[in-house]
């Protein structure tokens, strides 16, 4: 094992981490103020990938500038599953909001499937292939400027929950639901926008890594299981715990690509997943609060 | 030897003494009330006593033999068992399922406790609701059908956590005669209750729990009339 | 009554008609009592005891990967591997259950980690050469023998999960009348509650754990031998998980008949999506989202809870 190749796979988790964390920060939002495991959030993230491919192919759209409309787009999708589908059973077992959310996954996996068929589709950006090195370690810009971008929402999303009436709202709902109610915060409207904003960063996260990642329906499956990990892993509710859970899930599965054969590395990730499950289901920084 | 018996009790969540080097003793027989302000700890005794919390020191003591470390299943099988302060119904269950539940424990076979169930519900006044489901059960009927289960499990001890608590006047009256008639059929009875007009009717002996502390302890009448427990209430803007 | 002569009715059907069904009706029902052979399994757990597995397909591909690799090394029968998988599964289950149960996992967090179990046995079978990686096993089926769960046609293979079917239901019916069922059903409903009313809630759920994962692995053999293939993603995938559950939460979550309605329902409403949307792949899967988004809606509490509410109403009247 040489140093340099360690480096690369430093560089590589460093660059994938910060994708993963803004997934899991839009899981986790919902997931802190809905009490949801959304198993459509893979789901909504593959159909962002796809708007951004069609905004691309049909209409020469670049993809970091589809930003400006599918964070909005998907932010309004998330807000009509949140009040079509999930809050008029709010009072139904938790399993079954569970198994809505994942029929609404299987649904779009599928729909992508039936209209899109399952081929590989990439897109071609002129800075598709821009690179520089890092001493031996390979940069490559779209996955720098994903990462960066992604820990750039994150960071916004994190001020805004601090700074704005909405995001105060947001985190009152997620620490005390009873109290937000009693203060008279529209509870139903707040449950909606979490869904939304979760939505929109899953959204954003899918359009930035694009231009380096194939776009097809089994996406969403695979970003699905890597956002509970990472969810799990910061604590479920804690968005900047989920932030840096993302980078720690990166680096684990790119070492592990670098030291293990064939697809073994998704081994690591499961087993620090079940490992932090079962000893702090409350994730590594603690409770489900953003401190 | 006494029934039930705990010295040196001590709970700490954190940074909060929650129980404090307490001790109790139960002769078999006895009605004991545990009163004390909110927050003084009682609910927390319980929890230790039923192995819902492991005390931080301290021993308990059932029938002579240890309890601590073991698990609520089994200090029930031992004979121990409680109510909760917020009822807790099977709430899918009809009201004979509730009580077959607790049944199961001393009978095994289903046709055996569907009859021992049958008999307590009838015990309680539940008789003519036996087959709806609990959760259609008004509170007063909840709280009948909790006792129920853990009548079914045939105790030596039962541990009433305000039983009364939300009931009216004479919903609380058929509640001290059905305590009245558990104690006749043998089980001791350690009860935590804030109408303190029945606590004063049923105990033999009141213990005054204060920040997690033993205030006083002694014949209702006297207890009542003592100066710090009147303060402790007091105090609390009781 | 009507109850009563409408169901020994169904049971006549099922054990008399098959013979005359044209093949791909007679697929069809297999199907039908696969899945619903599954769910009842899934039921034991996830119904009775209420802990919502996510991950049966870790029970599912130990069940075929125990009985294929034994019969294709050492020449042992199915009918044998059958049963030494299901006892495989079952020591994983209670392995799984017991790092969960014993560090009071619950809810969604037992979803996860079951999950999590069944992602890790797939990608370790992807990985395995011994164990054919993502390429799969093939189970010799040329000749029919049954001693050796082979056999020619696909009655044979009709017969046996209908008898599988039935065994199951009759084991849940019995333990649904016995203590265990008693305490499932508290467990499920109130974990405090039980212990005071004296339920072990750790044996309790560990029971329902090993029951099920035996009885699902039970069913990865007869996929196994009636398929003649298997691979990690087939055995281990979220596919069958979720194929598990949704026939017992569909028909009606810890009841009896639950998971038999619920895929008398499903699965030919999916085989018939499938026929119509043929060569557009995905379609029928996407209907069945939208099939479970929509009864989760309109019966939470499944097909059995909609036939006893309209009863309970009845009766009032």
């Amino acid at each position: 094992m040489t140093g340099g190749l360690l480096l690369q796979a430093v560089v590589s988790g460093l660059l994938l981490g910060g994708v993963y964390g803004l997934v899991a920060s839009g899981l986790s939002l919902i997931f802190g103020v809905l009490r949801i495991i959304n198993f459509a959030h893979g789901a909504v993230m593959m159909l962002a990938m796809y708007t951004t491919y069609w905004l691309f192919a049909l209409a020469g759209v670049d993809p970091y500038l589809s930003v400006i409309l599918t964070a909005p787009l998907f932010f309004a999708l998330g807000v009509v599953i949140q009040k079509v589908v999930i809050e008029p059973n709010r009072s139904a077992a938790e399993h079954n909001q569970l198994l809505l959310t994942l029929g609404l996954a299987l649904f779009f996996e599928n729909l992508a499937l039936v209209l899109w068929q399952g081929d590989f589709r990439t897109v071609r950006v002129a800075y598709s292939n821009a690179s520089f090195m890092i001493g031996e370690a390979l940069v490559e810009v779209p996955r720098l400027v994903a990462s960066g971008g992604a820990v750039l929402m994150a960071v916004g999303l994190f001020a805004f929950l601090r700074l704005t009436d909405v995001g105060k709202a947001l985190r009152a709902l997620a620490e005390e639901p009873e109290g937000a109610a009693l203060v008279g915060i529209n509870v139903a409207r707040i449950r909606a926008a979490a869904f939304g904003l979760g939505s929109a960063c899953v959204a954003v996260a899918g359009a930035l890594i694009t231009p380096f990642f194939y776009v097809a329906p089994d996406v969403a499956e695979s970003f699905n299981i890597m956002a509970f990990v990472v969810v799990v892993l910061g604590g479920m509710g804690n968005f900047m715990g989920a932030l840096a859970g993302g980078f720690i899930v990166g680096l684990a599965e790119s070492l592990g690509a670098a030291f293990l054969p064939g697809s073994l590395k998704q081994l690591v990730v499961f087993m620090i997943f079940v490992l932090v499950l079962l000893f702090r289901p409350q994730g590594l920084f603690g409770g489900s609060r953003d401190r | 030897m006494s029934l039930l018996e705990m010295s040196g009790l001590t709970k700490r969540f954190g940074g909060l003494l929650a129980v404090s080097n307490f001790d109790l003793s139960l002769d078999a027989g006895e009605i004991v009330g545990l009163i004390g302000p909110n927050g003084a700890g009682k609910t927390t005794v319980f929890h230790l006593i039923a192995g819902f919390h492991a005390p931080t020191s301290g021993k308990i003591r059932f029938k002579g033999g240890s309890i601590v470390g073991s698990k609520p299943h089994a200090i029930c099988r031992l004979g121990l068992t409680r109510t909760f302060q917020i009822v807790q119904p099977f709430a899918g269950l009809s009201v004979i399922e509730n009580v077959m539940v607790g049944a199961f424990n001393r009978e095994r076979d289903a046709v055996a406790a569907r009859r021992l169930a049958g008999e307590i519900v009838d015990f309680v006044g539940l008789g003519p609701r036996r087959d709806l489901p609990a959760r259609s059960l008004t509170l007063s009927d909840r709280k009948r059908l909790e006792i129920a289960r853990g009548l079914a499990t045939r105790p030596e001890m039962l541990l009433l956590d305000e039983a009364m608590s939300g009931l009216n006047p004479t919903e609380i009256d058929e509640i001290i005669g059905l305590i009245r008639r558990i104690h006749a059929r043998g089980v001791s009875l350690l009860i935590i209750e804030h109408v303190m007009q029945a606590i004063m009717a049923l105990s033999h002996r009141l213990v005054v729990l204060h920040h997690g502390e033993k205030l006083a302890e002694g014949a209702p009448g006297e207890v009542a009339r003592d100066r710090r427990v009147i303060e402790a209430y007091l105090g609390e803007g009781a | 009554m009507i109850a009563r002569a409408a169901g020994a009715l169904a049971v006549a059907a099922l054990v008399a008609l098959p013979p005359l069904l044209p093949k791909y009706h007679l697929e069809v029902l297999i199907s039908v009592l696969f899945w619903a052979y599954l769910g009842i399994a899934w039921n034991l757990l996830g119904g009775y005891a209420g802990q919502f597995s996510f991950g049966h397909a870790a029970f599912f591909g130990i069940g075929a990967y125990t009985s294929t690799l034994l019969l294709l090394q050492v020449g042992l029968t199915p009918w044998v591997g059958m049963v030494l998988g299901g006892a495989l599964a079952a020591a994983f289950g209670l392995f799984e259950g017991y790092l969960s149960f014993r560090y009071g996992l619950k809810g969604p967090y037992f979803s996860l980690v079951t999950l999590a179990f069944a992602e890790m046995l797939r990608v370790v079978g992807v990985n395995t050469k011994a164990v054919g990686s993502s390429l799969g096993l093939v189970v010799p089926s040329t000749r029919a023998a049954p001693e050796m769960f082979m056999f020619s046609g696909k009655l044979p293979y009709y017969y046996i999960i209908l008898a599988m079917g039935a065994l199951a239901l009759a084991l849940t019916w019995k333990i649904g009348r016995s203590r265990l069922g008693f305490s499932l059903a508290a467990v499920r409903e109130n974990e405090d509650a039980a212990e005071t009313a004296g339920v072990d809630a750790l044996a309790t759920k560990l029971r329902a754990m090993a029951l099920s994962s035996f009885l699902t692995a039970l069913g990865g053999t007869f996929y196994a031998q009636y398929f003649a293939y298997i691979d990690p993603t087939i055995s281990f995938g979220p596919g069958v998980s979720i194929g598990a559950l949704l026939p017992a939460i569909v028909g009606g979550a810890g009841t009896v008949l639950g998971p038999v309605l619920g895929s008398f329902v499903l699965t030919p409403l999916s085989e018939l999506t499938r026929y119509v949307l043929r060569g557009r792949a995905g379609a029928d899967i996407m209907l069945y989202g939208a099939i479970l988004v929509l009864v989760i809606s309109f019966l939470p509490q499944g097909i059995v809870g909609l036939v006893r509410e309209r009863r309970a109403r009845a009766g009032r009247r």
